[in-house]
């Protein structure tokens, strides 16, 4: 299946899906007014890399900041990755980094952590 | 037609500690010339960073809001007396005492919007840190996200990440429209 490789903007996150590897990468900002246009075609690619995924599946997330209609495109994306870790066809970990001292952007890891059932690392910048 | 003493506008906005002030459409493309411009200013100021990134969240948060009654008001065709005015909002925002931001957005709302829109930001101000917490992720858990984007997170969030009360008011101009005004207050 193909890559999926989004530029990053001053409103919306650099995005490096890669299907062989299962290296799955969102980084940057995301504060689009209309998330939802956004992430669909990240969900879809998602749809199609659990129907075949690689063994191992590494989802980092290097967020600076997101707004509350990107929180729920994330989530939707983790629930996703929940459904593909529980078919045991790959073993998914979410490697969700902040800056330094960024207590809100670590408590939103947290938060995700409580939401879906995946393994998470926190991960200080 | 009077004239506009653009002096006492600058004295005025300069007394207030006015930073960025704007009146017109909202438009996408505003919003991203707004976060540069604010971002550009935050970096060139010597302040704490997890003040400017709480700040900066913030603001995201009050004019996607904003944006989104102003889509939300022309889509619903209303326009009524306001005409091209439907699409124009204002907001400012300054700084106060001890150094805090303020933010300032004011818009057009329908009176059957308002109440709704009371009712939601009086529950979320009667609400602790905790419960707040609780309430957004269980907002975040439960709801399916709307095609506008807004899912309810964005006021929830407003008084989670200000740490303050979120302060409004509703100005009743016609039979059909209020005017919405909402402060956030980021010490």
């Amino acid at each position: 299946m193909e890559n999926l490789i989004v530029e990053g903007t001053n409103k919306t996150p650099t995005v490096k899906l890669i299907a062989d590897s299962g290296l799955l990468e969102i980084s940057g900002k995301s504060i689009p007014e209309n998330s939802f246009g956004f992430y669909q075609p990240l969900l879809t690619w998602l749809d199609n890399y659990i129907a075949q995924p690689s063994p191992k599946t590494e989802v980092k997330i290097i967020l600076e900041y997101f707004n509350t209609s990107s929180s729920k495109c994330i989530l939707d994306m983790l629930r996703k990755l929940e459904s593909l870790k529980k078919t045991s066809r790959s073993e998914v970990v979410i490697l969700w980094h902040y800056e330094k001292e960024d207590e809100d952007m670590m408590e939103a890891g947290q938060d995700y952590n409580s939401l879906v059932d995946l393994p998470f690392e926190l991960i200080e910048l | 037609m009077a004239k506009i003493n653009l002096y006492n506008t600058y004295l005025n906005m300069e007394k207030e500690d006015i930073i960025l002030s704007f009146k017109g459409d909202i438009t996408k493309d505003l919003l991203s010339s707004v976060y540069q411009i604010v971002e550009a200013r935050m970096e060139s100021e010597n302040e704490d960073q997890k003040r400017k990134k709480k700040f900066y969240h913030v603001l995201v948060e009050c004019l996607q809001n904003m944006y989104h009654h102003m889509e939300s008001l022309q889509e619903s065709g209303a326009k009524g007396e306001l005409h091209d005015q439907a699409g124009s909002a204002i907001f400012m925002v300054g700084r106060g005492e001890a150094g805090c931001y303020l933010i300032y957005t004011g818009n057009f709302i329908l009176h059957e919007n308002a109440e709704q829109l009371k009712e939601k930001i009086d529950k979320i101000n009667g609400m602790n840190p905790v419960e707040l917490k609780a309430y957004y992720l269980e907002r975040l858990g439960a709801s399916e996200l709307s095609e506008k984007g807004g899912a309810g997170l964005g006021i929830i969030d407003i008084a989670r990440k200000s740490g303050n009360k979120i302060e409004y008011d509703f100005q009743t101009i016609s039979e059909t429209f209020s005017f919405f005004t909402l402060s956030a207050k980021i010490n």
